[in-house]
């Protein structure tokens, strides 16, 4: 098996606190594969932004990695230097942010912030940079680009402004693109706009991609693999058909539940009922299961684990004896 | 007790129990303003009462027994022998009033009027808005300045030093009036578009009563941070006004008036007429300063 | 754009009607000016001729406009004390502070700035720290006990530096300066520094808060993401987000050390208009107080509008907003 672009291993995020730290990340492990899209999908505060930014070395102190591995390519990027991994950010991870007014400087043109970011990973005269730039510009379908690109960034309606940020993003050619929550402050006219063209880009350039979202229906669209995470911890991680057809963990289901579908025959959406906890009160066990209907004693006692069952793994005590029979049958 | 133990409990207190700058602070502020209280009590002896000085003390120096009457001072005497912890201590009894007195007039006069701006609208807001702009275009030094100048203009000179202290408060006040004003004026217009008031007008009754009620409890924080930071400004501007002359006077002097009396014994050696209330006004100064601006960012929930 | 403009002059120029009105009211109001002028012996019939010279008998408004109009020639009374014309007096005495402003504006203006930047880029470091600390002290101490702290301790104590006074001054046609002179050098160092560390301190605290405001937005955090080096972060893109709502305030500033060189003039006895203003209020001399009172405001007003209009030329976003309105 060849090695995966990136690999995350048990990632611990925690938040110091007077009472003692809060473990807003607890554990979690994926892979990545080269030109794969994985759909990172959860409720606001499961943790998914910070692992994004975890990942790229962006996490705001007070935050702080505890434990963990993060490897790209087979080596590992959690515990660079601050030089090193400056290198990487730009030119092998992409970032793209969920608010596209306030993503760019309001101070510089476009063409100043492309053509500054292109000339600090690439070896390019400023006559070539700016041709690149307007290239880019043209990818991701900015009409009249060598016009605009001399605009500045309130000149830009929020649709055009979010694939400037695209392009930006994919500026340096790398190899990974998280996109954490592109789309959420959006208009709902252009979100599928702009998730076409992010996907599209990425593939065109090489890029890998992680797509944090809490909208369900993006990933159902976009995503080659999907991880919920809920509470800090993945729930379940699979293909992106199997998953949403056959929901195995309970709060997955909840989330499939919840999603509106013309084919619906019921008129009210499911509601799961409680919320995800806080940090401060996670409950021992499955952090779902006081929410729950299928919790049993196990799970109010031990941490559920990733289990493989038809094809995905879930975090689930449900499954425990599948796997078992699997493994003695 | 109930409140105590809330208070005590709460997140606030956490912090300024962290905080060793909060602490000390308090703990100096405290300490100044219970030795300003104490003073006929703590004082070796009053020293604006002409009768119990003797001028043969004058110029002892800290310490030192004096060479004539051989009494100690501890801080030392001024010229006219007045024991300058003894003045120091009246010194800054008078600071400290004209400063809470100050404030305490401000807070009033800016609530009154963000009040009545904000109830009444219109062209009484406008107008009262206004001023509040012009008057934030200069300095509030010298707008207390041209006030006191004014007042003394107006005040026949053998009443200018007893009513020296009244006229600083006042002018301090006037100085400072605009930002309480501006907060409860924005409370206000927020409880104007609500609907009891529409409701209470429909009656005939006047909403003002209810309207305070919960006026009150939302600029509550805003104003407290907004009195402490001023109480710090005001004992500035008394010390600096009372300094150049314009303030307290020599018959009732503030530190500010007692810094200014001792600078001109400095050439001369007695450095110690200059320098502890000099030293007093800095604790004083800083102390009151760094409470206001822990205050602030604990209370600024921006930053939480 | 024009309208705004407009509206802003017309608004100073209200400003600075309101202002006069006070001014004037202070000459007419407060004290006598006949009584000053004529002295103990004089007659109904010298009361009623100078009375009449003052244009004492006219309506409020007709004297009111006499006095503005006046004032814009440059005639501004005569002083109660000096007898001389306050415009006379003031025009000695204005090279001294505005050559004290100028020199603390430059220090306030380069150390603020610069010392910001610092304390934001190495936010956690032992200098920063202390220089933080020590800032705080600047803001809360008044002014006048930074200035007799530093006279004790270079004047008295070490005798490095006069305490008090210009020095030796050098007149060049009507302006007579300090700069030229070995004395007159030393003896603005103390009073310098004094007028501007309160003002450098807060500039420093105000760019030093604007500059981490601004290292916390999104914009630089994706400029991270892109992986620009923290020198083009700091100095290409925070340092130019900072400056331009830094510059509002600090020309504000810059024009409240005119004010406050009063304080300062006074610790030193600077022989400058702050000195003359302090000596007028003591002497209740109406005709300075007013003058100065009026020069201030037109300073402060003008520069309140030069600062508003400024900022529209700085920020793309609002030059282009006003011009996109106009379409």
């Amino acid at each position: 098996m060849t090695t995966p672009l990136l690999s995350v291993r048990d990632l611990v995020i925690e938040f110091p606190n007077r009472h003692g730290p809060l473990t807003a990340v607890d554990g979690v492990s994926f892979d990545l594969a080269a030109g794969e899209v994985l759909g990172v999908v959860g409720e606001s505060g499961a943790g998914k932004s910070l692992t994004g930014s975890a990942i790229i070395g962006l996490l705001d102190p007070p935050g702080r990695i505890a434990s963990g591995e993060i490897y790209l390519k087979g080596e590992r990027i959690d515990n660079l230097r601050p030089e090193e991994m400056r290198a990487i950010r730009g030119r092998r991870i992409g970032m793209v942010f969920q608010d596209p007014l306030t993503s760019l400087n309001p101070l510089y043109t476009i063409a100043d912030q492309l053509i500054e970011t292109i000339r600090t990973h690439l070896r390019l005269s400023e006559r070539e940079a700016r041709q690149r730039a307007i290239g880019l510009l043209d990818d991701v379908g900015i009409p009249a680009a060598s016009r605009r690109i001399d605009d500045y960034p309130h000149q830009f309606s929020g649709g055009m402004r979010q694939r400037v940020v695209i392009a930006l993003a994919l500026a340096a050619e790398p190899e990974l693109v998280i996109a954490d929550e592109p789309t959420t402050a959006l208009d709902v006219s252009v979100q599928a706009q702009i998730i076409d063209v992010l996907k599209e880009q990425c593939t065109q350039h090489g890029a890998s991609v992680i797509l944090i979202t809490h909208d369900m229906g993006v990933i159902a669209e976009t995503a080659d693999r999907v991880a919920v995470m809920y509470s800090g911890r993945i729930a379940e991680i699979g293909p992106v058909r199997e998953i949403i057809k056959n929901a195995k963990h309970p709060y997955t289901s909840g989330l499939m539940g919840s999603i509106p579908t013309l084919a619906q025959e019921e008129d009210r959406l499911v509601q799961i009922p409680g919320a995800m906890p806080r940090l401060s009160d996670i409950p021992p066990g499955c952090p779902f299961n006081p929410r729950c209907e299928h919790a049993f004693d196990k799970c109010r006692v031990q941490r559920p684990v990733l289990i493989p069952v038809d094809n995905r793994e879930v975090a689930c005590w449900l499954y425990e004896e599948a796997e078992a029979s699997e493994v003695a049958g | 007790m109930e409140a105590v133990s809330n208070f005590l409990a709460s997140d606030l207190f956490y912090r300024f129990r962290k905080s060793p700058v909060a602490v000390v602070a308090f703990i100096v502020t405290a300490l100044l303003v219970l030795s300003a209280l104490f003073a006929p009590l703590i004082a070796p002896q009053n020293p604006f009462d002409p009768g119990s000085l003797n001028l043969m003390n004058g110029f002892s120096k800290p310490g030192e027994p004096n060479q004539f009457t051989g009494e100690t001072f501890m801080l030392g005497t001024d010229d006219q022998g007045r024991d300058v912890f003894s003045t120091i201590l009246y010194g800054l009894r008078i600071s400290l009033f004209v400063g809470f007195s100050a404030v305490m007039f401000a807070m009033v006069l800016g609530s009154v009027l963000g009040l009545i701006a904000g109830y009444t609208g219109g062209r009484t807001d406008t107008i009262i808005m206004r001023i509040a702009d012009i008057q934030l275009t200069f300095p509030a030094i010298l707008v207390a300045l041209l006030i006191f100048g004014i007042a003394k203009g107006i005040t026949p000179p053998s009443y200018r030093n007893e009513v020296a202290i009244w006229v600083l408060i006042l002018a301090i006040g006037l100085s400072d009036w605009v930002q309480f004003a501006r907060v409860v004026r924005g409370a206000t217009l927020v409880e104007r578009n609500k609907e009891y008031v529409q409701a209470a007008k429909l009656i005939g009754r006047k909403p003002m009563a209810i309207m305070l009620k919960h006026i009150l409890p939302n600029t509550l924080g805003p104003v407290l941070v907004i009195a402490t930071i001023s109480l710090a400004l005001a004992i500035i501007a008394e010390a600096t006004l009372s300094f150049l002359g314009v303030g307290a006077p020599p018959t009732q002097p503030s530190l500010g008036t007692l810094i200014r009396i001792g600078q001109g014994f400095l050439f001369s050696g007695e450095y110690w007429i200059l320098l502890y209330p000099a030293l007093t006004l800095l604790a004083l100064a800083l102390s009151v300063n760094l409470l206001g601006d822990w205050l602030r960012d604990a209370l600024n929930p921006k930053l939480k | 754009m024009l309208a705004y403009v407009i509206r802003r002059v017309f608004q100073s120029i209200f400003v600075l009607l309101m202002v006069g009105l006070v001014a004037f009211s202070m000459f007419r109001f407060v004290g006598d000016p006949v009584e000053n002028l004529l002295g103990q012996e004089r007659t109904q019939a010298d009361i009623e001729r100078v009375r009449d010279q003052l244009g004492l008998n006219d309506p409020f408004p007709v004297q009111y406009i006499k006095f503005l109009g006046n004032a814009l020639q440059g005639n501004l009374g005569v002083s109660y004390r000096q007898g001389r014309p306050v415009s006379e007096i003031i025009a000695e005495r204005a090279p001294a502070t505005l050559e004290l402003a100028g020199v603390s504006a430059l220090l306030a203006i380069v150390f603020g700035v610069g010392l910001g930047v610092f304390t934001a880029i190495r936010r956690d470091g032992f200098m920063a720290n202390f220089i933080m600390t020590t800032s705080l002290i600047g803001v809360s101490l008044p002014t006048f006990l930074i200035g007799i702290l530093l006279i004790y301790v270079f004047a008295v104590e070490l005798g490095w530096l006069p305490s008090f006074g210009r020095g030796d001054t050098v007149k060049i046609g009507w302006w007579s300066t300090g700069f030229l002179t070995e004395s007159g050098l030393k003896a603005i160092i103390l009073p310098a520094i004094t007028l501007g560390l309160y003002q450098m301190t807060l500039i420093m605290r105000l760019v030093r808060a604007e500059m981490l405001e601004v290292l916390r937005t999104d914009y630089i955090k994706f400029a991270r993401a892109r992986g620009l080096s923290t020198r083009a972060i700091n100095f290409g893109h925070a340092l130019k987000n900072t400056l331009v709502p830094v510059i509002t305030v600090t020309g504000l500033q810059i024009g409240s050390i005119i004010a406050f060189a009063i304080i300062t003039e006074t610790v030193f006895q600077w022989p400058g208009v702050g000195l003359l203003f302090i000596n007028a209020i003591q002497f209740v001399d109406i005709p300075v107080m007013a003058a100065y009172l009026m020069l201030i405001s037109v300073m402060f007003v003008m520069i309140n509008l030069i600062v508003d209009l400024l900022y529209f030329a700085i920020d793309p976003r609002l030059s282009a907003d006003a011009s996109a309105r106009g379409h």
